[in-house]
């Protein structure tokens, strides 16, 4: 609560340097390990090893961990695990809002039967431990051919993104005034031009939020592709780890270069929709 | 467009009719039918992994037999399965206990709007966004016992963080850095929504900072502060990929949870109806869980609403 609640000014002035103190203490242990990615990833060969802050800082890890000469050191191929996490990630959110947003419309403007069983099986696939359905994927996968494949990915994501966005635009849709599209109605509007012109406008911010939060989600999984591919659709999560494989020469400043890079793009996004996160997060138990 | 919407007229209130009544109950269901398919997609093979939780299904017996109850016989009476319920155990209650004191307490000084927390809010998310396995990648470089940094800024030699009898606790540290904010956030948004009044009334009364925590702000501040723990709890039972880069579930089996339990079964050693059995029982777990957070979560809702009159 406000600083006026304390009672006493003494009191006060040595609780909010206290409680700094506390702040102070907890953002030092939350930011380290991160300030320590970057340094480790700005070292050379040479310096990786040692803990010291002071080195010669070199760009040069970045473009190893990008280059053929990367591969070849430490076979691992990180350029092109940023192509296909991007084209699994992207194709798993464009799938989710083609499926999910006439989804959450129904059910966040009309009461229907099955609708609240619909939304309770979404949320359940949020909290159902992955490997009950990995398991036999992995079996049906290489019957079918869809093991090591993109496709398969998109599909298998589908489980992360998918009741994010149903969840967090189904109380978009709710909280939206229903007055608005009744009277594009009767302007003459169609139900499906109302809700083009009218409806879906109005939750473009909502829209916005959930695909980039489904889009981190997705680029942050690492169960599915550790499982469900090989080589063909393995990821950013998989390639990182990698780097740390036993045996042979540790690359320690690659391991953090490779895993800056992708830790960024979740980073970027969600410093961008800081507003949506807490809705997002929890499924829209929280508003903030 | 919108400025065309708004405009009203104001008697009518029906929608013209331009579609057929039918046509209109049937709107929703022909709008959710993808998603539908969708989930009856993902529902297939989770009841086909129920099934094979009776079957002898490994990749060396591609013909397998159902054979009842003889996993679960097997699996219930091995030591193993019984220390990755530990394991499990420890660590979900653990870690969500630890994220939740320090994520209410962490939002409480935030709560106080100085100077330093309006620097800090920005950035309390970040952990909270990176990849957890990346995260386990970059605690692992720093748990390094000669190169990491850890013995180096504290002076610990070559001490093992990740050693028998220490890896699940470092685990437990690596998920409690990871998701305090996550508990954080959530507890700051329900701190920030709360009535002005009652606060302002026992301040003038004269009343501790202390009791006005106790008396007020935790009764109306348990249903978001329960809605984090079973976020929290739930996460953990199912926890993989931290544990999983840090120690893939060793040394021996100090940090064999059943999702790393259910992995080496049935993707390492190939035995699906094995595996399959693990989650099966581990989800029976996340559901008694889920319905016992969930009704109790019921009931704090209900009595925050009292207190909040």
């Amino acid at each position: 609560m406000a600083k006026e609640l304390m009672p006493g000014q003494r009191r006060l002035a040595t609780g909010s340097i206290l409680a700094d103190v506390g702040l102070v203490a907890w953002f030092a242990f939350a930011l380290f390990p991160i300030l320590w990615m970057v340094l480790l990833s700005l070292k050379s060969d040479a310096e990786q090893t040692s803990t010291y802050f002071r080195f010669t800082p070199t760009l040069g890890n970045f473009s190893t961990v990008l280059s053929q000469r990367g591969t070849d050191l430490t076979s691992v191929d990180f350029k092109t695990a940023i192509v296909t996490s991007v084209i699994n990630c992207g194709g798993a959110v464009l799938v989710s809002l083609l499926i999910g947003i006439p989804a959450a419309y129904a059910a966040g403007r009309w009461k229907f039967k099955g609708s609240d069983d619909l939304m309770f099986n979404m949320l359940s696939f949020r909290f159902a431990p992955e490997l009950m359905v990995i398991i036999p994927l992995f079996v049906i996968y290489n019957q079918i051919g869809l093991f090591d494949t993109k496709v398969g990915m998109v599909w298998v994501l589908q489980l992360v993104t998918l009741p994010l966005v149903v969840w967090i635009l189904r109380s978009y849709f709710q909280d939206m005034p229903e007055d608005l599209e009744q009277a594009a109605l009767l302007d003459g509007y169609t139900r499906r031009r109302a809700f083009a012109m009218v409806a879906l406008p109005l939750v473009r911010p909502g829209i916005a939020a959930a695909a980039l939060l489904a889009f981190i989600f997705a680029w942050n999984n690492y169960v599915f592709p550790l499982i469900l591919t090989d080589t063909n659709a393995s990821t950013v999560t998989v390639a990182i780890t990698k780097y740390l494989g036993g045996g042979g020469q540790a690359y320690y400043n690659l391991t953090a270069a490779a895993a800056l890079i992708g830790a960024l793009p979740p980073l970027i996004l969600a410093l961008s929709i800081q507003r949506y996160l807490v809705q997002g997060l929890s499924f829209g138990a929280v508003k903030s | 467009m919108t400025s065309t919407a708004t405009r009203q007229r104001p008697s009518t209130r029906e929608a013209p009719p331009t579609v057929t009544p039918g046509r209109r109950r049937l709107r929703p269901y022909i709008l959710s039918l993808p998603a539908v398919l969708v989930v009856i997609g993902i529902l297939y093979p989770f009841v086909l992994g129920a099934y094979y939780s009776i079957l002898d299904y490994t990749a060396s017996n591609p013909d397998p037999h159902i054979v009842w109850f003889a996993n679960y016989r097997s699996v219930l009476s091995d030591p193993q399965f019984w220390t990755s319920v530990r394991v499990t155990a420890v660590f979900a209650i653990v870690a969500t206990a630890l994220e939740t004191v320090l994520g209410v307490a962490i939002a409480l000084l935030l709560n106080r709007a100085s100077r330093v927390g309006s620097v800090f809010e920005k950035v309390l998310i970040l952990p909270l966004m990176i990849a957890p396995v990346i995260a386990g990648v970059v605690w692992k470089l720093m748990f390094n016992p000669q190169f990491g940094v850890l013995n180096h800024i504290f002076r610990l030699g070559s001490f093992d963080w990740l050693s028998k009898d220490t890896a699940l606790w470092s685990s437990i540290l690596v998920d409690a850095w990871i998701y305090t904010p996550f508990v954080a956030i959530l507890v700051l948004a329900g701190m920030r929504s709360l009535p002005k009044e009652p606060f302002e009334a026992s301040a003038v009364d004269g009343a501790s900072w202390f009791y006005m925590f106790r008396r007020l702000m935790l009764p109306m501040m348990w249903p978001y502060i329960l809605v984090a723990v079973i976020f929290r709890f739930m996460d953990c039972l199912k926890e993989f990929d931290l544990i999983y880069v840090l120690t893939a579930g060793g040394p021996g089996l100090a940090t064999r949870t059943l999702q790393i339990g259910a992995y080496e079964d049935s993707i390492t050693f190939q035995n699906f109806s094995r595996g399959s059995t693990y989650m099966f029982l581990l989800w029976i777990l996340v559901f008694i869980t889920a319905r016992y957070l969930v009704s109790v979560l019921g009931k704090a809702q209900r009595r925050a609403a009292g207190a909040e009159e």
